[in-house]
């Protein structure tokens, strides 16, 4: 019953609920950035289980030490996912299961409400009309590190090309990135949560 | 090499693990790198947005709760003193209870507290303690300078013409601290002091000046 009731609360005052041992806050959570960190996780990883244990032992990550979020920093389902892919990476790095096809038309999310896959639709197409303005080289970069676990330093020996050259990409590609989502990065579709009051 | 063009492969996680270590420390002590990890973490946060792909089975979110809960430690649990509390039955009830020694009491609270923000602060606050109640109907997080939110669990929404009201006991007498009309977080509206006790009665719409029904759950900070 109360995790229905928690659904007026920002995500941000749901992590600091998180960090009271509240857990139908991180019920709350889960269902939603689950769907979202299982897929970014699955896109990584490319195998089920393993998707899973990245998914989980991120929230888990999130239970232990939700505290010491800052929301001055990040938004927290944007650090949630943080916590998932970092995991994602490191798993596909320890297994040595990375895939090389830079980018492959995924599967539309079968589950959530229409208005939900609307949006989450449509932050997609935003994403990757942005990706495509970038210069071949720059998207390459980003991609093959975000999406398939590589460090700058494999890159670099992949790609044939010295390390500083990567590590100029990576960086001028970000920030072309940055630039091109320029205020939709503040006032993403799959923010449901504005500060309501309660009374 | 320049070190800022890290905070690109950082927020990518795409450093070595030493790198990503030797890159944490320099973030520590350079704000102009912190500012470009916070724009870039908002890049690849809209990265994973865009991911797509298939949803999770959904026995994985019973396995995380699971696991969670198999691990919950921080929070204090409530130990029945030597002068139980139970259910109070009236006003009079209160007083006596307030009699055998419930505590000093509360002085407003100056500021204004309202929604959400307030809720994130009391929530967020890192010198916040956590107490729960009796059955586990709810957990009192109290700050140290007094304020206080209950997060309350168990109970069904508040009936068509009433409302759940908060109580803080103060020199024997229940003090009006807040109304809510169903589960979920509510803020008190008054300080609490270490050690004082919290109830919640359901009462007309509106709240009364003192409490006239049996409390549902009572907790306290200590």
């Amino acid at each position: 019953m109360l995790r229905r009731d928690l659904a007026h609360l920002s995500d941000e005052a749901l992590v600091a609920l998180v960090s009271r041992s509240e857990e139908s806050a991180l019920a709350e959570l889960y269902d939603r950035v689950g769907g979202i960190a299982y897929g970014l996780a699955f896109r990584i990883l490319r195998d089920e289980s393993l998707a899973e244990d990245a998914v989980q032992d991120a929230f888990l990550d999130l239970w232990r030490s939700a505290g010491s979020f800052i929301p001055e920093r990040a938004k927290a389902s944007t650090w949630i996912l943080t916590l998932v892919h970092r995991r994602a990476v490191d798993l596909v790095r320890r297994e040595q299961r990375r895939r090389t096809e830079p980018l492959e038309n995924a599967p539309e999310p079968t589950e959530g409400s229409a208005e939900e896959a609307a949006w989450l639709r449509l932050d997609r197409e935003r994403v990757q009309s942005a990706l495509a303005k970038l210069p071949d080289q720059q998207r390459e970069a980003i991609e093959l590190a975000y999406y398939g676990g590589y460090s700058q330093s494999e890159l670099a020996e992949r790609l044939g090309e010295p390390l500083g050259t990567i590590k100029s990409r990576m960086f001028s590609g970000l920030s072309r990135l940055r630039e091109l989502l320029g205020n939709g990065l503040e006032s993403s579709g799959t923010e449901r949560t504005p500060w309501t009051s309660t009374s | 090499m320049d070190l800022h063009e890290l905070t690109a492969g950082y927020a990518l996680d795409a450093l070595d693990p030493a790198e990503r270590v030797a890159h944490e420390e320099h973030l520590s002590s350079c704000e102009r790198c912190r500012e470009d990890l916070q724009a870039f973490w908002q890049v690849s946060g809209a990265l994973a947005h865009a991911t797509g792909g298939p949803m999770p089975p959904a026995s994985l979110r019973g396995r995380i709760l699971e696991q969670a809960r198999s691990e919950r430690s921080n929070v204090v649990p409530f130990r029945r003193r030597r002068f139980v509390a139970p259910a109070l039955s009236s006003a009079a009830a209160v007083a006596a209870v307030a009699a055998i020694g419930l505590g000093l009491w509360a002085t407003s609270l100056s500021r204004d507290l309202d929604g959400a923000e307030s809720e994130l602060a009391v929530l967020g606050d890192p010198t916040a303690r956590t107490y729960e109640s009796a059955s586990g109907e709810a957990n009192l997080v109290v700050t140290a300078s007094g304020e206080a939110a209950l997060v309350v669990r168990t109970l069904a929404p508040a009936p068509a013409g009433k409302d759940y009201e908060i109580w803080i006991f103060e020199n024997g007498v229940a003090r009006r601290a807040g109304l809510f009309e169903r589960p979920g977080v509510a803020l008190l509206t008054r300080r609490l002091e270490p050690g004082q006790s919290v109830a919640v009665t359901l009462e007309v719409d509106g709240g009364v000046d003192a409490p006239t029904r049996a409390a549902l759950f009572t907790t306290s900070s200590a």
